[in-house]
């Protein structure tokens, strides 16, 4: 176990250290930000002696040797737009996003796992049919355009939610809503199609024919070993929405970690790209990383073959 | 073949699906030829009007409205058909036959060339897909060629992982054993005795990738950084119909039907393509 647990440790140190390596060069692609910062008709000089002081006249390999030694220590340098500690800029917009990706996939869990439940016990009925065309329409729409259409009828026709904004519960339930819709409908197709296929193996015929209660063996049975690609998908989810919905946020402007990185991405703020993106790379990486190991506890097949 | 086409017939969820893509690429196709307004021309008297089916036949009729330039909605949704369609097929294309390529490779060397490729896969799934394709599409500029090289990027993983795994077990078989006891070369094997047997799952992961990369070109146009203007595209619509949102609420409905109803469509038929393919759910009918 110890050794599967510095295994897994050791590949995600290389995938944070392979992400921060690709958006360091990337970034290095997007331009001159001394250019863009300086006023119109600066002369060649000041860009000159900005750059110089920004440390952007030094060879690349070696910005990016100084770039990988400070970020080790959780500096990414000084954000160009906000002249302050980029991670720090970052790390303050954390809480929107964590509040906004945690709402959604709560939701949405609730939702689409009594939506896909519904689904497959009552295969054939006509409430499956229902449960899995909204399904469908859910996976099928895109979010910013859902974000647009929910803004259209409940904060402009309808004056009940406001059309966007940050700090109240009622900014918050628009978007977690949009994003829930999402979440729920991939849910509910999945844990569908998990739990029938759970409910044609032979251990629930025997623990059927032994007599055990329909909801014993729902719940011990069914319900547990369909958890377990619902648990994959939800870890997956949830890094994406940790990663900042970018579109929702951009839709609803919720001040999330997002769209700070595309508002940086514009203004080629490296520092802030850098910091952003490396922070989002590290908690995703860091949900697999737990995910895996609480695979082992949900199933024991996973426990003794290590 | 004829047992694919039986088999669809019998699949209402697929045969909708196959029926309304068909139809949308066939509009899409003959575009120029349906005689629509210029896309791309407004009538500034006809600004933000309504959709009326009044007239609708008569030349100047803009049965879903126009925009905020006076612009026909219609027309221009049918045109953005055309890009979207472009781009995303391309885009699926080139990351199906790279993310293949590399997952036969990857699959059939085993050892270090996996090991490498294993780890890039991990890199680029720790990067939200559309912050990595709003990244790269910034830095190399916003043109149709590098929307479709983003968006192939975010897809070759997902068949290189799939592949990977059917060719480790194909490896194994006998057929492939036989190639390589006659001294069939490496090359010779990936291509003639692998590459077939996974072309299949290679088409189904496609299927389902091009519904995915749809909505993500729809949603690098939203923010800007797709196709540019003035060649319209469904999610540059939708961003310029928001500020309207209030007294013109045509100009972002219309897009995003046009996104959903193609997206659905291409799910359907993916759906009923998997589940065609899947041996497991085959075996039930």
């Amino acid at each position: 176990m110890l050794g599967f647990v510095l295994r897994r440790l050791g590949e995600s140190l290389l995938a944070v250290w392979g992400v921060v390596t690709i958006v360091f060069f990337v970034t290095r692609i997007l331009g001159d930000p001394a250019a863009l910062l300086l006023p119109i008709g600066a002369s060649a000089q000041d860009i000159d002696a900005l750059r110089a002081q920004l440390g952007l006249d030094q060879p690349l390999m070696l910005q990016y040797v100084q770039f990988l030694v400070k970020a080790v220590q959780g500096d990414f340098g000084t954000s160009f737009q906000h002249g302050r500690d980029a991670m720090q800029v970052v790390l303050e917009r954390l809480p929107a996003t964590a509040t906004l990706a945690l709402t959604a996939i709560a939701l949405g869990l609730v939702i689409g796992g009594i939506a896909g439940s519904i689904a497959a016990l009552k295969r054939g009925k006509t409430i499956e049919f229902i449960v899995m065309t909204f399904a469908l329409l859910g996976q099928a729409t895109p979010v910013f355009w859902l974000g647009i259409m929910l803004i259209l009828f409940f904060g402009v026709n309808l004056g009940w939610l406001p059309t966007g904004g940050y700090g109240t519960l009622s900014h918050l339930i628009l978007p977690a809503f949009t994003l829930a819709v999402f979440v729920s409908a991939s849910i509910a197709r999945l844990l569908r199609s998990s739990m029938l296929e759970i409910l044609q193996e032979d251990y629930i015929r025997t623990a059927k024919a032994k007599g055990l209660l329909r909801h014993t063996v729902f719940v011990w049975h069914v319900a547990r070993n369909a958890l377990i690609p619902v648990v994959t998908m939800t870890a997956i989810l949830t890094g994406e929405l940790l990663g900042g919905s970018v579109v929702t946020e951009t839709v609803f402007s919720w001040p999330g970690i997002g769209r700070l990185i595309i508002q940086a991405i514009e203004a080629k703020d490296f520092p802030v790209i850098q910091a952003g993106i490396t922070l989002i790379a590290v908690i995703f990486v860091l949900i697999n990383f737990l995910v895996d190991l609480l695979y082992g506890v949900l199933d024991p097949r996973i426990r003794s073959a290590r | 073949m004829k047992n694919l086409i039986k088999d669809l017939m019998r699949s209402k969820a697929g045969l909708i699906g196959a029926i309304l893509l068909l139809l949308i690429v066939f509009v899409a196709v003959f575009a120029p030829f349906l005689d629509l307004p210029d896309p791309t021309r407004g009538d500034l008297r006809a600004r933000l009007a309504g959709p009326t089916w009044d007239g609708l036949f008569s030349p100047g009729a803009h049965p879903l409205g126009t925009d905020e330039v006076g612009r026909d909605i219609l027309s221009r949704m049918i045109h953005g058909s055309r890009v979207t369609l472009l781009v995303a097929t391309t885009a699926v294309v080139l990351g199906g036959i790279v993310g293949t390529a590399l997952g036969i490779w990857a699959g059939y060397k085993g050892g270090l060339v996996d090991r490498v490729l294993m780890r890039l896969v991990d890199i680029q799934l720790a990067i939200p897909l559309m912050l990595l394709a709003l990244l790269v599409v910034a830095a190399l500029g916003p043109s149709l060629r590098n929307v479709v090289l983003v968006l192939a990027l975010t897809s070759w993983i997902r068949y290189a992982r799939i592949i990977r795994a059917q060719v480790l077990s194909l490896r194994e078989r006998e057929f492939v054993q036989s190639a390589h006891a006659i001294g069939a070369s490496t090359m010779r094997i990936m291509f003639f005795h692998i590459l077939p047997n996974v072309l299949t799952p290679a088409l189904v992961v496609g299927t389902l990738e091009l519904a995915r990369i749809i909505i993500m070109d729809s949603a690098l146009s939203f923010l800007g950084l797709g196709v540019q203007p003035p060649t319209p595209s469904w999610g540059r619509m939708l961003a310029d119909g928001r500020v309207y949102i209030s007294s013109a609420w045509w100009t972002v409905t219309f897009p995003g039907l046009a996104i959903v109803l193609t997206v659905l469509s291409v799910n359907l038929f993916g759906d009923w393509l998997r589940d065609y393919f899947d041996p497991k759910t085959r075996n039930k009918k």
